[in-house]
């Protein structure tokens, strides 16, 4: 493999510091830069200061220039007004998905272009394989890691430029290869929560921005069974924090953000035999009507589907997927297809 | 080639060689009684001479900070709060373009429940005098505006800015933060009218972290910073003798060579904006250029971000800067070119070239050379501002 400028997407933590460092290994010409994204005058003052920190200092370590992009005017048209107006909606948004279809392989990609990288890499666990002239989207070697799904938007022009170094490692290995070159993120913590609202602040967050009408819980009868201070606090398919006593458990069935009113019912109530996918993008080609592996959480279970058309029809039937979630469709390891749920 | 003097300069030798001995040898904490002691407080006293002279001031009235930002928090903070405790009044009035460190203290002052009045520039570049007269009354008990913006260079009328105040709000305090001024201005004739002036070594040719305000007369002034008295009570911690001294003399000789320096880089600095101007097509520029000082050209490229701009220049070994820079290293959207009116996608295609002292004509033959190219590798790749 020819040398190649690549730009490195680095966060500050241990994945995409590795990534560097792999790339640099191999002989590629590696550039840094963290983004920022969020932290405008009115939050601390500044961007996650510590968290670029990281990344520089990473990067001086690994002797690769860095730079730091400011896209906080993109990731809060993109990602966090419409994640606080899918709540007030009735949906479950997914911001890290959005980051990546808006930010990371929009912005950062187009710029690297602009400035004359060849590629662009970042620390997702998957994988790009090349398989003829196309290029498939593999689950990482870590499938308790595996990231792919929150890249189910990455279509063929944008692989071809896209490198995953760590997607050929365990998270294990990650951390033993980081820890092995001293750098100083070996041990950092993952980060778990969406990055722009601190722990347990999502309804305060949301309330800041937006108005969210209280109303009624309802039973699948339409009876009103209880209230509720907010849809934005709801999901569909979650069952506790519900404020209803009932002799069963009971799961949100549905969300009516134009009546404020949240329906509880019992696990039967919630399965359904398909899901409707709007945003759908396919890897390379529409797949043929073989069974496929739908996954509809970031860690969860896959289980046989098909596609027809915008719709993937499930084997067995399902928990209803919360509208704004991911479904992203397998052919064994590697993604074919995705969308996001009505 | 380095064009972003107005972010820091490169230290004067002069600078160098004045704080070498009290870094190595003369150690001594100068609030102490023994010879040590006593020699690093005689050299203490000489830089704060040397400045005052300078500046055209008393060495009473200087009072040495850990740098600009610092300065401009005492200033603003020490007399709002002076005036609030002795009922001299409690309003606050700047301009919507100054330095983080007056802004910042000013919203703290706010937060603190003093009525706060931010005012606008024109076009140009220049504080709205008919707005800052507008806003002074009987109440206003600070009023600071910058001599010399520290994004686009432009000079601002303090003399008319100071009679406004003395007219109207006679007890009011004036602070200029003179910042970005002392490498091209007399700083002596701020001196003279403001009561508070707030200067930073680093800016010209001295080191990071020392700064002095001048505190005219008896200016009332709450501390920040309390201990063991030193600075007469207004900025306790042990002096940084070393810098203060390196500062005096990057002061010297930035006054010895002033004139000469200022029309010298006034050229270079037109060659730049101009040759760019006539090499790039749809550049504009930021700030009226006959108000600025010498070393300030801040260009826009429209259909550029400015961000991605500096890195190619980065990449070719030129330095320069866009907005104000933010302890991360990105840079945040200029708040001076939102206060002048200059519309959000031009000022994120904006840049600043800053000169100085060290500047040479083949710094300015390297950037005529390198941003053309990069202007256009990045409008041939249509990544729109």
């Amino acid at each position: 493999m020819s040398a190649e400028r690549v730009l490195v997407a680095m966060s500050g933590g241990v994945d995409s510091s590795v990534a560097a460092a792999l790339l640099r290994d191999q002989g590629h010409d590696v550039t840094g830069v963290t983004l920022k994204l969020w932290g405008g005058e009115s939050d601390s003052g500044c961007c996650s200061v510590s968290d670029v920190e990281d990344a520089r200092r990473v990067a001086a370590q690994l002797g690769i220039p860095h730079y730091v992009f400011n896209l906080a005017d993109d990731f809060t048209r993109h990602v966090v007004d419409p994640y606080v107006e899918a709540f007030t909606n009735g949906s479950t948004p997914n911001p890290c998905v959005e980051c990546n279809r808006a930010i990371k392989f929009g912005r950062l990609l187009e710029r690297a272009q602009a400035l004359g990288f060849d590629r662009l890499a970042t620390g997702h666990h998957a994988r790009v394989q090349r398989d003829g002239d196309a290029y498939r989207l593999c689950r990482g070697v870590d499938s308790a890691k595996d990231q792919s799904y929150v890249l189910y938007m990455l279509g063929q022009p944008t692989l071809a430029r896209t490198w995953f170094p760590v997607g050929e490692l365990t998270k294990a290995e990650v951390r033993a290869r980081a820890a092995a070159l001293g750098l100083r993120t070996a041990d950092k913590p993952e980060s778990m929560d969406v990055c722009f609202i601190q722990r347990g602040q999502r309804t305060a967050f949301i309330g800041a921005r937006a108005n969210t009408a209280s109303g009624a819980v309802v039973d699948t009868a339409g009876a009103v069974v209880g209230h509720h201070d907010g849809i934005d606090r709801f999901t569909v398919g979650q069952r506790r924090g519900l404020g209803v006593a009932t002799g069963e458990r009971r799961y949100v069935v549905d969300i009516d953000a134009a009546r404020a009113t949240v329906t509880i019912g019992s696990r039967t109530d919630l399965l359904r035999p398909f899901v409707e996918l709007r945003e759908l993008s396919f890897v390379d080609a529409r797949p043929s009507g073989a069974p496929l592996l739908a996954q509809v959480r970031a860690h969860g279970e896959p289980f046989e589907a098909n596609l027809d058309g915008t719709r993937v029809i499930f084997a067995a039937r399902q928990p209803r997927v919360a509208p704004g979630q991911v479904v992203a469709l397998y052919d064994g390891e590697s993604l074919v297809a995705g969308g996001i749920a009505i | 080639m380095y064009l972003d003097h107005a972010a820091s300069t490169p230290m004067r030798p002069e600078a160098v060689d004045a704080m070498e001995p009290f870094l190595a040898m003369e150690f001594g904490n100068p609030s102490g009684g023994h010879r040590a002691a006593q020699a690093a407080k005689n050299a203490l006293e000489e830089a704060r001479e040397e400045v005052a002279e300078l500046l055209g001031a008393m060495p009473a009235e200087i009072v040495f900070t850990a740098g600009g930002t610092e300065a401009d928090n005492l200033a603003v903070k020490g007399a709002a709060r002076a005036a609030r405790s002795s009922g001299a009044g409690d309003g606050v009035v700047t301009a919507r373009f100054e330095h983080k460190g007056v802004l910042a203290s000013v919203d703290r002052l706010e937060l603190d429940g003093f009525p706060v009045t931010r005012i606008d520039a024109d076009a140009d570049g220049i504080v709205a005098l008919e707005q800052l007269a507008a806003s002074l009354d009987a109440r206003t008990a600070v009023v600071s505006l910058m001599l010399v913006n520290n994004e686009v260079g432009t000079i601002q009328p303090l003399d008319r800015a100071v009679e406004l105040v003395r007219e109207r709000s006679p007890r009011a305090v004036v602070h200029t933060d003179a910042v970005q001024a002392v490498p091209w201005l007399d700083v002596a004739t701020a001196t003279a009218r403001a009561d508070l002036v707030a200067i930073s070594a680093h800016k010209f040719g001295g080191p990071k972290g020392i700064g002095a305000l001048v505190v005219r007369g008896a200016t009332p002034l709450e501390p920040l910073v309390e201990g063991g008295g030193q600075e007469r009570g207004l900025r306790s911690g042990t002096s940084n003798v070393a810098g203060a001294v390196a500062m005096a003399a990057a002061l010297r000789a930035t006054v010895a060579s002033r004139a000469v320096d200022a029309s010298r880089i006034a050229r270079l600095r037109d060659r730049l904006a101009d040759g760019l101007l006539a090499a790039v097509p749809d550049a504009f520029e930021n700030g009226d250029r006959r108000r600025k000082v010498a070393g300030n050209a801040h260009l826009g490229f429209r259909g550029v971000e400015a961000e991605a701009l500096l890195v190619l220049l980065d990449v070719e070994g030129l330095f320069a800067a866009a907005g104000s820079s933010c302890s991360s290293g990105a840079s945040e959207p200029s708040h001076v070119l939102e206060a002048m009116g200059v519309p959000r996608a031009d000022a994120l295609s904006s840049v600043r070239f800053s000169l100085g002292f060290a500047s040479t004509d083949a710094d300015v033959d390297a950037a005529l050379q390198l941003v053309p190219r990069a202007v256009a590798q990045l409008r041939s790749a249509g990544v729109a501002a």
